[in-house]
């Protein structure tokens, strides 16, 4: 098994790294087009700026990398971002993959701070969704999960776990080979190391 | 409160470490020996702690490498968010223990003497790994902040420089009351309130956690985010699921 952490301008690649380390994998950090493409898994992690992160990705030609993949693909954080329509982070145009839009949280009148840092819980999206997505796998829902981030997904039909703050927003998507979470499973304690683990198990 | 959330409050142990060791202290002074900065981790992450504070208190060059492998060792354990502090004084220290594995860093002194290190790491790194410590004690009746592990008396009012911390791109403060710290009386609500309500990212707050009902009136009337304490949970005097049951119970969202 061959997992590969897409290496760009984007933090936080070393805790991917290393919580993937504690399930016993050893993933390669890369941008090499081929090693990626050849690669198991591919998880495009995130921290960041989206339009610096998206203008880098592209510089580098990974933005066509990353939409031709057809093995299974994770994205968290900013990753999440990047592979949905648009964010209003400095205006970018994002990969397109997910039915989504990315907006900044305004909670003000919520009583909410900004931005969302902490543990928060995930549900499914729909009151009669009984069994949930493969990724989320032996969770038992409602689950709590480590979040920090000032903008958020939209909801839709690519949707397969949500979370609440001030609104409901996308807290995990998924569609065909891409799969994205908004929270830091590589910083959620055990429900964290259980969704890597499902992500690294993927029937495909 | 809030109930379109289910955000919960923080329980964050810190571990101030000298020489590769935890030690704690009382006023920022009198060090006692708490234990190896791995086990305490391990067992805390295992207990329900949501996060792990770990402050360098070392002055030496050896001391600040040290500090790096136990970063180092810590990170690869520890599956909940860590923020590591003390002695970062540029991009380049920040850059170094954020390889090492550590999620977010914790400035105080050297934020005071150049505020424009808040931009710069932020813009770096990003907010979110951006925590500014202040250390605050009433001098006259007003919060002042305190520099030098709280030797050095600034001139700045703490409200208008956690503003101004937040307003350069913090993502959190760290606030410790140096008047609470140490003596287990419990947290200093008025300025904890104040800080919380004049900015907008979230307040951790520190110092004089010595039973159950201070957290709990931290996060109440205090308004904090997160609290941190070191004492009472390295010497067990309050195990971390246990507070947390407690809270649950008086209507505090935590996670259990």
């Amino acid at each position: 098994m061959e997992v590969a952490i897409v290496k760009y301008n984007a933090g936080n690649i070393r805790s991917v790294e290393l919580a993937l380390e504690r399930i016993g994998i050893q993933a390669i950090i890369t941008e090499d087009h081929d090693r990626l493409r050849n690669a198991d898994r591919v998880i495009l992690p995130g921290v960041g700026e989206a339009s610096t992160a998206m203008t880098h990705l592209k510089a580098n030609g990974l933005d066509a990398v990353l939409l031709d993949l057809r093995q299974p693909v994770l994205g968290i954080c900013l990753g999440l971002q990047l592979l949905c329509q648009h964010t209003e982070e400095g205006d970018t145009a994002g990969l397109g993959i997910f039915d989504a839009k990315v907006h900044q949280f305004e909670l003000a009148s919520h009583g909410l701070k900004v931005p969302h840092v902490g543990w928060s819980q995930i549900a499914l999206p729909n009151i009669s969704d009984k069994v949930p997505n493969q990724l989320l796998d032996g969770i038992t829902i409602p689950a709590y999960v480590y979040f920090v981030h000032s903008y958020f997904a939209t909801v839709g039909p690519d949707t397969i776990a949500i979370c609440t703050y001030g609104h409901p927003f996308s807290a995990a998507l998924r569609k065909g080979n891409y799969y994205a979470t908004q929270f830091h499973p590589e910083k959620s304690a055990d429900v964290g190391n259980r969704i890597l683990q499902n992500f690294i198990d993927l029937q495909v | 409160m809030p109930t379109t959330t289910s955000l919960a409050k923080r329980i964050i142990p810190c571990l101030d470490i000298k020489d590769g060791q935890t030690v704690k202290g009382i006023n920022f002074e009198n060090l006692t020996y708490a234990g190896s900065p791995l086990e305490l981790a391990k067992r805390y992450a295992s207990r329900g702690a949501d996060e792990l504070v770990l402050l360098d208190i070392t002055a030496t060059i050896e001391g600040r490498n040290t500090f790096l492998d136990t970063v180092g060792s810590v990170a690869a354990h520890l599956n909940i968010p860590f923020t590591v502090g003390g002695g970062i004084s540029c991009v380049a220290d920040v850059d170094r223990l954020l390889s090492a594995g550590a999620d977010k860093i914790s400035i105080n002194s050297a934020a005071i003497k150049s505020p424009s290190l808040i931009d710069q790491l932020a813009k770096a790194f990003g907010s979110q790994c951006v925590v500014v410590a202040i250390d605050t004690r009433s001098v006259e009746g007003k919060h002042t902040v305190h520099s030098a592990g709280g030797r050095k008396l600034e001139p700045l009012k703490t409200l208008a420089w956690a503003k101004e911390c937040t307003d350069r791109g913090a993502g959190e403060i760290l606030l410790t009351s140096m008047d609470a710290d140490g003596t287990k009386a419990g947290f200093d609500l008025p300025i904890t309130a104040q800080v919380s309500q004049s900015v907008s990212v979230p307040v951790i707050a520190s110092g004089g956690a010595g039973r159950h009902a201070d957290f709990l009136e931290v996060f109440s009337d205090g308004k904090a985010d997160a609290a941190l304490a070191a004492s009472v949970f390295h010497f067990n005097l309050i195990p971390i699921l246990e507070l947390k049951k407690f809270l649950k119970d008086k209507g505090i969202s935590v996670r259990i």
